[in-house]
């Protein structure tokens, strides 16, 4: 399925962001989305970390996929992440070594971000070098931008704070349980619970034009 | 190198930092393969078996690397044992039971990007267990996370009964019940200390 590669770049970008979200609508690469977000700075250092590997991954991937025989591609792709992944570990550690021990392993984990791979494997492997850099972009700031709704809430209601800046005055007691391990759970499971309101009620609008006009 | 006692790391890797509601690792499975309980004790114990191999061969793996003096090959050499790993239990699991291989279906080959048993091998690393400890470390996160998958299936099947408001259906229900798993294994807090 060899896509025109000009016309649709600008549609793969925007799928990314929110019809076909990674995170709220395909539900993958759940474990660093829970794990990194108690706090907006390692929401966003994770989220550009895993845009930086998804995007460098679907490059090479695409580039490569003449070459790669069928039957070892998935191990092909892991290699290829992983390099890239062993890339931004040194990176951050080069620019910040306070994000680098708060993120911890999961810098690491990007490796096994099924995110990354079905990308790789859905998408880079059959489609032009252009298509796989926007489809890339997208997901990885669809990424981001959902890693940074759950770490904005989860810092907000369990630190009192947004960026480190502090949002309440002295008196305000902040819901511990946020920012540990089952205030991620709950604040995921909610945010699903918003945006598929948010779908179905864009569907039935939907639906009722489609009837007003036939 | 560190000198816990191995019913600590057990504990510890089993129930009070349990893999799966304490550090999210392994939500993928979690979430896709906990629907029924039978699947979900068959998949722990591919997930059990393939964290004590590939912790086995991390750990020699890491003393090569050291007296090699690479340490930049850590993850990529890693991910390359998970994957062989993987291969085995899926060529033998589809030897011994077809019905199994069916049953688990994409979620085999999907172990190799679980993030647990990656997870396993750079703690292991990273905390300088010796070979005994880590092979407890290994035991005690795949029993842990069979733990969890179990509790979650459990909960889930009974889930069928019930009548759910259809916004929340699917994943996010999951989510919440897993919240509050989560917050209940919080309870073992101080177990191991």
């Amino acid at each position: 399925m060899a896509s025109p590669e000009a016309v649709g770049s600008t549609d793969e970008f925007i799928k990314g962001l929110w019809r076909e979200n990674p995170v709220f609508v395909q539900v993958l690469g759940m474990c660093p989305v829970l794990a990194v977000t108690n706090s907006g700075v390692n929401a966003l250092s994770m989220g550009l970390a895993t845009t930086f590997v998804i995007v460098l991954s679907n490059t090479l991937v695409s580039t490569l996929r003449n070459f790669i025989p069928k039957e070892v591609r998935i191990a092909t792709f892991i290699l290829i992440i992983a390099t890239f992944v062993t890339v931004v570990d040194y990176l951050i550690q080069a620019i910040s070594l306070d994000i680098h021990r708060a993120l911890g392993a999961f810098i690491s984990l990007i490796v096994v971000n099924c995110l990354i791979l079905g990308r790789a494997e859905a998408f880079a492997s059959k489609n032009g070098v252009g298509a796989s850099i926007m489809d890339g972009l997208g997901m990885g700031i669809g990424f981001t931008f959902a890693l940074l709704c759950l770490g904005g809430v989860r810092e907000i209601l369990g630190s009192g704070t947004l960026f480190g800046l502090a949002l309440f005055p002295a008196g305000f007691q902040p819901w511990v349980v946020m920012i540990l391990p089952s205030g991620g759970f709950f604040t995921l499971g909610v945010l699903l619970l918003v945006f598929n309101r948010i779908k179905s009620r864009q569907d039935e609008k939907r639906a009722v034009l489609q009837e007003a006009t036939s | 190198m560190s000198d816990e006692a191995l019913g600590t790391i057990f504990l510890n890797a089993c129930l009070v930092n349990n893999f799966v509601l304490a550090y999210f690792l392994g939500i993928c499975p979690f979430l896709g393969v906990s629907a029924k309980l039978e699947t979900a004790t068959r998949m722990g114990g591919a997930v059990c078996f393939v964290m004590l191999v590939s912790s086995v061969c991390a750990f020699g793996i890491n003393q090569l690397l050291i007296a090699i003096n690479a340490p930049y090959l850590q993850l990529i050499s890693y991910i390359v044992v998970i994957a062989s790993t993987v291969q085995l239990v899926e060529m033998f699991i589809k030897k011994m039971s077809p019905a199994l291989f069916r049953q688990l279906g994409i979620f085999l080959p999907l172990i190799t990007t679980n993030c647990a048993i990656l997870g396993l091998a750079l703690f292991q690393t990273n905390k300088g267990y010796d070979f005994l400890q880590c092979i407890v470390y290994a035991l005690g996160a795949g029993i842990g996370f069979t733990l969890a998958l179990i509790l979650m299936a459990g909960i889930r099947e009974k889930l069928e009964l019930a009548t759910v408001p259809h916004l929340v259906q699917g994943t996010a229900i999951t989510l919440i019940i897993a919240g509050i798993l989560s917050l209940s294994f919080m309870g073992f807090a101080g177990l191991g200390a």
